[in-house]
């Protein structure tokens, strides 16, 4: 096999509870800002997005219309992820980009579920009742704004991004595998380049159905994630992250500036019924990457979820030296937009020569002098799958 | 000697092993003898209650259970089987540990109704609220849903039971699904990546808000009576398609390591091609050029000229839009080879399987080159005019195939091709 091309992000889009583009979010995690809601849906804790006009990125109307809050974030940061890597519009370039985007479901009309479940639940609701209302309560392009693969067709529809599609699922590890996906096809001359990218609207209430299944909720209070060791769980968050990836070759014969080179993408399936699993297997993945430099960063999607976390910080623990971050702390669990964040945040610090500081009263984060040069991106699902990246300065 | 290569140098990607569930059955056997045969498995559905629906009928998979019942779960039981099927033919690893990734093909998973409402049962307040259902959510009762309908959950289960390798990837690309499933395969193995991956596409849609989500888009036909006669591909009184379940299960291995295990190849992925729509969620560009293009792409991918190309194993679906569109791209692409190649679509047999159907059409066609008989498309009684294509009406015909396009095209505007071939090119 030859030598893999090398991957460059030239590219970057954030929209998130914190603003959007990326002087924004730099500043707003300078001031250690968080954007937190205890009251919106109490006693669950959200991350909501920030006010934006979706004008900027989705001109026409009724392309906004036909998008539940979820696909508007998605297409925003898409958007500004096309602008930051200099390509938008450029129809030669947009014809032929791969899309790799990971996705979970749209949000559900929760007034005609709730009138339908408070039905049964009354004895109301004869046989074959449920089929009327939902036909005829249901707004018929609901579906359109549901459908996982829609958010790519919404970004092909208002962006023209028009080569290839893929949508993966199944929650924290699908962006960690549409990135992993991405590097090895442009590594290996499949792709020259591809928008990878994910989002995730933390006011909904039926994600938190999900999640509560499981009592995976943060409830009542906002901590930050390394000080909810006896209230575990995750508060949803809402962001849209998305990066252009391209070959160096590609870039440099447009002219294009790297933020940063995303050099391994490494995922794993822990086995987490046994314990230490999770532990384990990110050992394993650790030395695939090449980290050497002496003081590396690390920033990481920890959720908040049991025992994920402490399984993660065993092996955190191992590592003294890394100056973490987690992601969670200031946007809350994005699920499928968690990596892509965390990608984003490594090229980010590594494109302006600095960490930004920890937010962490455990003291667990540390703060790092000096200009980072290798980043490790973590994500290891609430429930299951994991992964790394490494994010690395361009020689 | 240097390993086998196609014509750009890439290791050949050969299937070594399939299995197959759909209306018409379980397994590879019991399929081709009813679909070479023209029998429907559409039936009135019983499965639910179909009051107040404009469409009563699908392709459900009604001969296999389980308990208890949700799309996701017979997604995941129909995997399995089509899986278990294709893993014994292909006699490849070992049992519960197969030597390369998994791609699955899926519907979006959420909660579905009948779970729904067992925790709405569970809600202690009356006339609750959302936060009183969430109280119930959270009750410890139910971390069995969590399980059960989180996206991950169906390649989990499959990544345990037949102990592919690594992170298995879950996809959506909607009608086209199937067929990325196994576009990622022949990726990974043309990367030298993988020597072997397990492509596996399913769907167990049939429930109530699924159908009513579908009927609401007018995209199904609503020619309830009788059911077996309303998927009518490329005729002109054609009205929409007919949900159906069912899986495909690949085995996909380079060239060399099918060779150096003695493997029997069943055929040849020789090219795929992919090429997005942006014209409009659910509609495809009124010139026919995405999928025009996503065809050519798929012959130059398999290095082949149409005149190669003896069979078209169309999407099909039977809208008015779909076949029209089809016919207009494929015309484009072959000129005036068209009326040369005979063209068949599955599914007015077995319905559309969605999120499966890429890759049971993909069987359906190395079928169709192992048995050298073309699959009829069956309720082929009105030629639409405007869709001048040699169809394999009505009877099975038997032909000299050596390549077959296979193609799905699906809302959000993606569409995926196929070539499989019997012998490498």
């Amino acid at each position: 096999m030859a030598e893999p091309k090398e991957v460059w992000i030239t590219g970057i889009g954030l929209l998130s509870s914190l603003g959007e583009g990326l002087d924004a979010h730099w500043e707003a995690l300078a001031a250690k800002r968080v954007n937190v809601d205890e009251q919106r849906i109490a006693p669950y804790v959200i991350h909501p997005i920030a006010p934006v006009s979706f004008d900027a990125q989705i001109p026409k109307k009724g392309d906004q219309r036909q998008m539940e809050m979820w696909q508007r974030i998605g297409t925003y940061a898409a958007g500004l992820a096309l602008d930051s890597a200099g390509v938008k519009g450029n129809q030669e370039i947009l014809s032929r980009m791969d899309m790799i985007i990971a996705a979970g479901g749209g949000e559900r009309d929760l007034t005609v579920d709730l009138a339908i479940m408070n039905a049964d639940a009354q004895g109301n609701l004869p046989s074959g009742a449920i089929n009327e209302k939902l036909m005829n309560e249901l707004r018929p392009t609901l579906f359109l704004a549901q459908l996982s693969n829609l958010r790519a067709g919404n970004i092909a529809i208002v962006h023209g991004v028009c080569g290839t599609s893929r949508t993966f699922m199944g929650e924290e590890a699908s962006s960690i595998d549409a990135a992993r996906n991405a590097v090895a096809r442009i590594g290996a001359g499949q792709s020259d380049i591809a928008l990878v990218g994910a989002a995730h609207n933390g006011d909904r209430g039926d994600l938190l159905m999900l999640y509560q299944f499981g009592g995976f909720s943060l409830k009542d209070r906002y901590v930050p994630v390394w000080a909810r060791k006896d209230k575990p769980g995750f508060a949803i968050g809402s962001a849209g992250a998305f990066l252009v990836m391209e070959s160096r070759e590609h870039a440099e014969a447009r002219g294009a500036k790297p933020y940063a080179k995303l050099t391994k993408v490494v995922a794993d399936l822990a086995r987490r019924k046994e314990s230490g699993a999770l532990t384990r297997s990110l050992e394993a993945m650790w030395p695939q990457l090449g980290v050497n430099d002496e003081h590396p960063v690390l920033i990481t999607g920890a959720t908040g979820a049991e025992p994920a976390t402490a399984e993660e910080r065993a092996f955190l623990s191992e590592h003294p030296g890394l100056a973490v971050r987690a992601t969670g702390t200031t946007f809350g669990h994005l699920v499928e937009a968690q990596f892509p964040l965390g990608l984003a945040l490594a090229a980010l610090s590594i494109s302006r020569g600095a960490l930004y500081p920890a937010n962490d009263p455990t003291g667990f984060e540390v703060e790092k002098a000096g200009a980072p040069t290798q980043i490790v991106v973590m994500g290891a699902g609430h429930y299951q799958g994991e992964g790394m990246a490494l994010v690395e300065a361009v020689k | 000697m240097t390993a086998p290569r196609d014509k750009f140098g890439r290791p050949i990607v050969v299937v070594t092993g399939m299995g197959i569930v759909t209306s018409l059955g379980a397994g590879k056997t019991d399929n081709w003898k009813r679909l070479t045969a023209g029998e429907s498995g559409i039936k009135t559905v019983t499965r639910f209650p179909i009051d107040g629906m404009k469409t009563t009928m699908a392709g459900a998979v009604d001969f296999v259970t389980v308990d208890p019942f949700s799309s996701t779960s017979l997604s995941e039981r129909l995997a399995v089987m089509a899986t278990e099927e294709a893993l014994e033919q292909s006699a490849i690893g070992s049992k519960g540990d197969f030597p390369g990734p998994l791609f699955l093909a899926v519907a979006p998973i959420e909660t579905e109704w009948p779970q729904r409402l067992e925790v709405a049962r569970a809600v202690e307040t009356k006339d609750f609220g959302l936060v009183e259902y969430l109280a119930a959510c959270g009750s410890g009762k139910f971390t069995s849903f969590h399980r059960r309908f989180t996206f991950g959950s169906v390649a989990l289960h499959l990544a345990e039971t037949f102990g592919t390798k690594g992170s298995p990837i879950s996809l959506s690309t909607a009608c086209a699904s199937g067929a990325t499933a196994i576009q990622l395969g022949v990726e990974a193995i043309r990367r030298g990546e993988a020597d072997a991956a397990l492509c596996i596409a399913t769907d167990g849609s049939v429930n109530p808000e699924a159908m009513v989500r579908f009927s609401l888009l007018s995209a199904l036909s609503t020619q309830n009576d009788p059911p077996q006669s309303a998927s009518k591909p490329f005729s002109k009184n054609r009205d929409g398609f007919v949900m159906a379940e069912g899986a495909g299960a690949l085995v996909l291995e380079s060239y060399d390591a099918a060779m150096g295990r003695g493997a029997t190849i069943l055929g040849v992925v020789a090219g795929c091609g992919e090429l997005t729509d942006s014209f409009h969620r659910t509609r495809s560009s009124p010139d026919g050029k995405p999928a025009i293009g996503c065809v050519r792409k798929t012959r130059a991918d398999a290095g082949m000229e149409p005149n190669q190309i003896d069979h078209i194993n169309a999407h099909g679906t039977s809208t008015p839009e779909n076949d029209k569109m089809e016919y207009l791209a494929t015309a484009a692409v072959f000129g005036e080879h068209t009326p040369n190649i005979p063209v068949s679509s599955n599914k007015s047999m077995v319905g559309h399987t969605i999120s499966a159907a890429g890759a049971v059409e993909a069987i359906f066609s190395l079928l169709t080159l192992e048995h050298q008989r073309i699959p009829p498309t069956i309720n082929y009684e009105v030629p639409d005019p405007a869709i001048p294509f040699d169809v394999v009406g009505n009877k099975a015909r038997d032909a000299r195939v050596t390549a077959v396009m296979s193609n799905s095209f699906g809302f959000g505007g993606q569409n995926a091709s196929l070539i499989l071939t019997r012998e490498p090119a």
